[in-house]
């Protein structure tokens, strides 16, 4: 059996120091160690992007490096991206753009997003469906998660109504008229 | 989804890192090298990779960052792709190894795997492979012997095999400038977050109207990247229209030895190289190919 | 949104459901847990002493087990136990298969671990026992198999042959023989003289390749043992039938099992199902006397997990060189896999009322084989049998407007069920109740600028352009609203197609909905809230909906066929009712009125023509008070219903997909995509277009990405998401979407179903826009899915064999 190593993460405004076997995943670490269950694991291979957290501010897939790559570092999860109780920005977007049906992609993609519009604020539909692209989903077909995206970099405002705003404004906002494909 | 048990070492110097290597050797341990671990990480995974000891290079700072060294840039190897691909230096003067860092897996990977990682990974699928064969880059492998140099040419030999012996690590790439030449990297996938089936790194210098000379690589059409110097010789005083640069790319097939697989048998793969090729140049020269646009262009 | 001229206003003359809430696009409730991570997943669950499982599992397809030795596994650190199908063969029972669809069929026994042999790659040996998942996994590869190799069947027309067996214990790899024939139904006449008197037959095989649903969540169960009853978690679309046929396998008394569905992260149909791993963990639970978890990973989800569709669809069609259809004969190979999973059997048999569509034929027959393979058992899969028979008929419509050099969309039009014609009894048995398909089509072909694309796809053959353009086209229907128990019975299903709800109202006038449909991601704690407050007059927000725990909702039939709001929406709606019913009896003892002087909207009863009203919240106090009840009444305004459909509900639509073909490559794209979809009347817009845009994906992703591929020895080649692709937000189109309305007359709300709809009508619709561009090339097939090396392939063998015109 391998020897352990001590840790010191910060996750989500807090820090922890723990002992950690070498083997184990950083997602490991957070949703077994830390409770941080809030971040998902849905595959094997570095597809899917369930369990995308941000690292000293960028997203990485915390299913792909071990804990101990982590220590002395900065872990964003989910978890910590609503401040004073108030949600973030995208997490209100995806609420009101109707941009997550089962939930389970829904923490990698938020995190990616976040990481997305921090590197590019003012994103088009084809750069912000080239942004997600590690982040896959099965229930929405991915239109309202453009949407969403786009609503943050947009500055939409939304009302308090419990209403989703109009498909018309969400379809404005999935499409920004860039033909992503035809012919050049 | 959980790797065998491992030992891990961190070290914080080159000198600690070969220290490391050379005691693991002795001791008989199968060492594997952590650089950005974004396809290590997952094979060890699927336990189709356990070895015994994990020697992390993510605490050596020496072997981060971008160097302007006159005729070169000096790329450290543990230079993420992320960097790479938001680097104003190499923007300049090597817009393909640039645009090929954006195009390789999606951008979590990106921000975690490294430039040295993928080239001794050696993934013949890898995005950045080609382009530093057509760059005629230099690589430095430091071992017990000190340093040495192995040009881009030797370097690939093999499925996932490299000139990197036991007890080496590659620390730093030195490239030479090809400021001023156009450049394109045209990767052909069936969906975005895919490896590549094949793809084209081209590097052209247009003088008086025509291709003065272009050097291009290939991705996976054989077991190890490859120059398509043929096509290459071709392209010198090509014209830069449609019709004389496909020309010019129906000699891209030639020499290579590509696998089949779920994406496409080898014939397909032989015709696909000519026109990734045609449009991977003429991209590189300033000209709108025919043909459906992939996504991130 | 329109509504066609016929329906009038949506729901117009329905003045007994109130209008504020129904039709809202109302923000889903289910959303704040899920977008701030405190989520409950089955895997997120911890309970204290918990052990881990991790599965052996045979890498051979086909096999019989000579010896297993687990002596160095046990005593590897951390383990507890391990368990081999020998150790459990007098509990572990038979896997059930619950539709039996012919007397004579035939099944080989279904052991969670196989005993004897193994019949796919993948199915478990062995289970280790750990303190951990990584002591777990460690010790799987110390567990020492022998197996003598057994020849394998993995081709579907192969098997049906019969020359190698999947299972030596049977005799023929021919599970059953399903037929319908028009004749002899009643419904028609027959397709062998109707296809004999055709002026034009055409005659096609189609291939349906197998997919892997690839949900999201992967598969997870916890199963407790502790205390009096088993309590499981498990990542299903089924609690209700899971408690059900935990009890049957296991020869647990129903009442000793409870089943909770926690936030499920989709389904897709592929977590309608009783698994191995379920039973395992239960049987393993039960022996240690603790907590178990097994969650899969994602390579074992899509190596075991049950797969769809897997199909050879031979289709003849016959018409009038006017193009009036005259006959469709239907002869499918089915492939199982190698058992038969809960309702594997059935599933082709649910396609089998649809391969008519939206059109008057006048003769139908349609015969299955079901047939064993080396593989993993299939089972349902978005649609499930219905997106077969779908893209069956609509590929065939092509094929036809082709030989007949006609529009597409007018020879569709020749055919289908007019408007003024519903309801319709159709050759299949069914009866249409209500639709409109030109009004549907009107609107998308509108939307589309079908005229407009049609043009440009000239200029670009003219001009003999690299890409080429194609136009789609998929008129479709479908059955919903799974199912009236009376078809299901005649059909040998073992279950009905019934739902269940209770509506309780709390002191405050709060109200609680129990539903025994257990949503995973669908919106029915925000749907049915707006179905109960506008019912019941109370804010939306102050409903709650509870779902997905055997004790909490102690009957239901679950959620798949598009059947929740059809059949479990209208079992809260007549709960609530019942609720109205008792509350008008207090209502008039307060107010010292007759039960015919009053009446109720928004909240309150009122005494007619007066100003005297009671609300809702009082009568809910009275009733907890119990102060002054009249007599005879019990103290609560508690109410339970069950609704069973009188017959199915048929959305409709017409999807037009405009798809790009780069000749020089093989590469295909969606231009455009269009759909305009008839789903009845509509409680949440928002909730609707969501439905419609995931199953676009997955449709469009059967056309164009998805394929599990074996090799010859049996195993799973696209074993991962590398190789099996699941399309990303850059591999998919802006969907342009549109809806009209007919009510459904199955229903009182006229309802129609959602979930499938996009994932039925979108797959044609690609394969046919993929064909169409390069049809004029002399490409005449192109199998699913249509992959760039494909498409280039057949574009070559159309030029070498001269082809191109």
């Amino acid at each position: 059996m391998a020897s352990s190593t001590s840790i010191t993460v910060d996750v989500d405004g807090v820090t922890y120091t723990d002992d950690v076997e070498p083997r184990l995943l950083l997602v490991q670490y957070l949703r077994e160690r830390l409770g941080k269950t809030g971040t998902l694991i849905g595959c094997d291979t570095t597809n899917c992007g369930a369990c995308t957290v941000h690292l000293d501010g960028v997203s990485v897939k915390s299913c792909t490096m071990f804990a101990v790559q982590a220590d002395g570092h900065q872990v964003t999860t989910i978890e910590g991206l609503a401040q004073n109780g108030k949600l973030a920005p995208l997490q209100e977007a995806f609420h009101q753009c109707h941009a997550l049906q089962c939930g389970f992609c829904t923490p990698g993609m938020i995190m990616q997003s976040a990481s997305l519009l921090k590197e590019n604020p003012h994103p088009t539909e084809t750069e912000i469906r080239d942004g997600l692209e590690g982040n896959l989903c099965r229930c929405t077909g991915y239109q309202n998660i453009v949407a969403a995206v786009k609503s943050v970099a947009d500055g939409v405002e939304y009302d308090e109504s419990g209403v989703s705003v109009s498909d018309d404004l969400v379809d404005d906002l999935a499409a920004d008229g860039s033909e992503r494909t035809g012919v050049s | 989804m959980i790797p065998s048990a491992f030992d891990y070492a961190a070290p914080t110097t080159v000198e600690e890192a070969l220290g490391l290597l050379s005691a693991a050797d002795e001791a008989g341990d199968e060492v594997k090298v952590l650089a950005g671990g974004q396809s290590l990480i997952p094979v060890m995974k699927l336990r189709l990779a356990d070895p015994s000891l994990v020697i992390d290079l993510g605490r050596i700072p020496s072997l981060s960052g971008i160097t302007d060294d006159g005729d070169f840039l000096t790329i450290g190897a543990m230079t993420t792709h992320h960097v790479m691909e938001t680097d104003p230096l190499l923007a300049t003067h090597l817009p393909l190894l640039q645009m090929a860092a954006g195009t390789v897996a999606d951008p979590q990977v990106r921000h975690r795997g490294t430039f040295g990682g993928a080239l001794v990974h050696a993934d013949p699928a890898g995005d950045m492979l080609a382009p530093v064969l057509a760059t005629g880059a230099t690589f430095t492998v430091s071992g017990p012997n000190g340093q040495r140099s192995v040009d881009a040419a030797d370097f690939f030999q093999g499925y996932f095999t490299t000139a990197v012996e036991d007890g080496e690590i590659l620390t730093s790439i030195k490239v030479p400038k090809y400021t001023g030449w156009g450049a394109h990297y045209e990767k052909f996938t069936r969906v975005a977050q895919q490896w590549s089936i094949v793809a084209v790194a081209a590097m052209v210098r247009i003088q008086d109207g025509v291709i003065a000379e272009a050097r291009l690589g290939l991705t996976n059409m054989a077991s190890t990247p490859l120059r398509a110097t043929a096509t290459e010789a071709a392209l010198a005083g090509c014209a830069l229209t449609q019709e004389a640069i496909a020309a010019a790319c129906a000699h891209a097939a030639e020499g290579t030895e590509p696998a089949s697989d779920l994406n496409g048998d080898a014939e397909y793969r032989r015709h696909l190289v000519q026109v990734v090729a045609k449009r991977a140049v003429m991209k590189a020269a300033g000209l709108q190919p025919d043909g459906l646009k992939r996504t991130r262009e | 949104m329109t509504t066609t001229a016929e329906s009038g206003p949506a729901g117009a003359g329905r003045a007994d459901i109130g209008r504020n809430e129904i039709g809202k696009a109302r923000l889903r409730k289910e959303d704040a847990h899920l977008i701030t991570g405190r989520s409950r997943y089955t895997d997120n669950m911890v309970l204290p002493g918990m052990l881990h499982l991790a599965m052996v599992r045979s890498p051979y397809a086909h096999a019989k087990i000579t010896a297993i030795d687990v002596s160095a596994a046990k005593a590897s650190a951390g383990v507890l136990a391990v368990l081999t199908g020998a150790d459990i063969a007098g509990e572990q029972g038979s896997l059930p298969n619950v539709w039996p669809v012919t007397p004579d069929q035939k099944a080989p026994e279904h052991p969670a671990i196989a005993v004897d042999e193994v019949a796919f790659s993948g199915e478990i040996v062995a289970v280790i026992i750990a303190r951990s998942v990584a002591a777990a996994r460690d010790a799987v590869e110390l567990v020492d198999v022998d197996y003598d190799e057994l020849p394998v069947v993995m081709d579907l027309e192969e098997a049906f042959t019969d020359k190698v067996l999947a299972h030596t214990t049977l005799e023929s790899n021919k599970s059953a023989t399903w037929v319908f024939d028009s004749a002899e139904a009643g419904t028609g006449t027959s397709v062998e003289d109707a296809l004999a008197d055709s002026e034009v037959v055409v005659e096609r095989t189609l291939y349906q390749q197998r997919l892997i649903p690839a949900f999201m969540e992967p598969r997870s169960t916890v199963v407790d043992p502790t205390g009096e009853q088993i309590t499981m978690w498990s990542s299903t679309q089924i609690p209700h039938i899971l408690r059900f046929a935990l009890a049957i396998t296991l020869g647990i008394p129903e009442s000793k099992v409870r089943v909770i569905a926690p936030d499920v992260g989709g389904g897709f149909g592929g977590k309608l199902q009783v698994t191995p791993e379920e039973i395992i963990t239960v049987v393993a639970a039960r022996r240690m006397g603790k907590p178990c978890k097994f969650t899969e990973t994602r390579s074992e989800s899509l190596q075991v997990g049950h797969h769809g569709r897997a199909q050879v669809q031979r289709l003849k069609i016959g018409a009038t060189k006017e193009g009036i259809v005259t006959g469709f004969s239907v002869n499918l190979l089915a492939d199982m896999g190698a058992y038969l999973g809960l309702i594997t059997s059935g599933i082709p048999i649910l396609g089998a009322f649809m391969y008519n569509g939206i059109y008057k034929f006048p003769a139908y027959r349609f015969e299955c084989n079901n047939i064993f393979t080396n593989k993993p058992w299939t089972d349902a899969y978005r649609g499930a049998g219905r997106p077969e028979a779908t893209f069956a008929i609509e590929r065939m419509m092509d094929e036809l407007a082709t030989e007949l050099a006609m529009d597409p969309l007018e020879l569709r039009e020749k055919n289908w069920i007019k408007h003024t014609e519903f309801p319709f009894a159709t050759v299949a048995g069914l009866e249409y109740d209500t639709g409109n398909y030109e009004a549907a089509t009107a609107k998308a072909v509108e939307l589309f600028d079908y005229e407009g694309l049609r043009a440009e796809q000239k200029r670009r053959r003219e001009n003999n352009h690299p890409v080429q353009l194609g136009i789609g086209v998929s008129t479709f229907t479908e059955m919903c609203g799974l199912a009236p128990s009376r078809v299901l019975g005649a059909l040998n299903y073992a279950a009905g197609g019934w739902e269940h709800a209770q509506v309780r109202v709390l002191p405050t006038g709060n109200v609680e909905v129990v539903t025994g449909s257990s949503a995973h991601g669908q919106g029915h704690e925000t749907a049915w809230s707006q179905l109960v407050a506008d019912r019941l007059g109370v804010p939306f927000e102050n409903v709650e909906v509870l779902h997905g725990d055997t004790q909490v909702s102690q009957r239901g039939m679950d959620t798949y066929g598009s059947r929740s709001l059809t059949v479990g929406g209208m079992a809260v709606l007549a709960a609530a009712d019942k609720v109205i019913e008792k509350a008008k009896v207090i209502a008039a003892h307060m107010m010292e009125s007759s039960e015919d002087d009053l009446e109720f909207a928004n909240g309150a009863f009122t005494v007619k023509g007066t100003e005297q009203s009671t609300a809702f919240g009082e009568i809910a106090f009275a009733a907890f008070s119990a102060h002054n009840m009249p007599d005879g009444v019990e103290p609560n305004l508690d109410s339970e219903a069950t609704f069973d459909p009188v017959n199915f509900s048929y959305p409709h639509g017409t999807h037009l997909a405009a798809m790009e073909v780069d000749t020089e490559t093989g590469h295909v794209s969606v231009l455009k995509y269009v759909c305009v979809d008839d789903v009845g009347v509509v409680v949440n817009p928002m909730l609707v277009e969501g439905q419609v845009h995931g199953g676009l994906a997955q449709g469009i992703s059967q056309a164009l990405y998805e394929e599990a591929v074996y090799d010859d020895a049996g195993t799973l080649v696209s074993g991962s998401f590398v190789d099996y692709l699941v399309p990303g937000a850059p591999d998919l189109p802006h969907y342009i979407t549109d809806r009209t309305e007919t009510p459904a007359t199955s229903n009182q709300l006229g309802a129609k179903g959602v979930g499938e709809a996009g994932t039925i009508a979108s797959t044609p619709a690609i394969v046919n826009g993929v064909l169409d561009a390069v049809r004029h090339l002399g490409v005449k097939d192109i199998k699913m899915p249509c992959t760039p090396s494909r498409v280039w392939h057949a574009l070559q063998e159309a030029k070498t064999s001269g082809g191109v015109q």
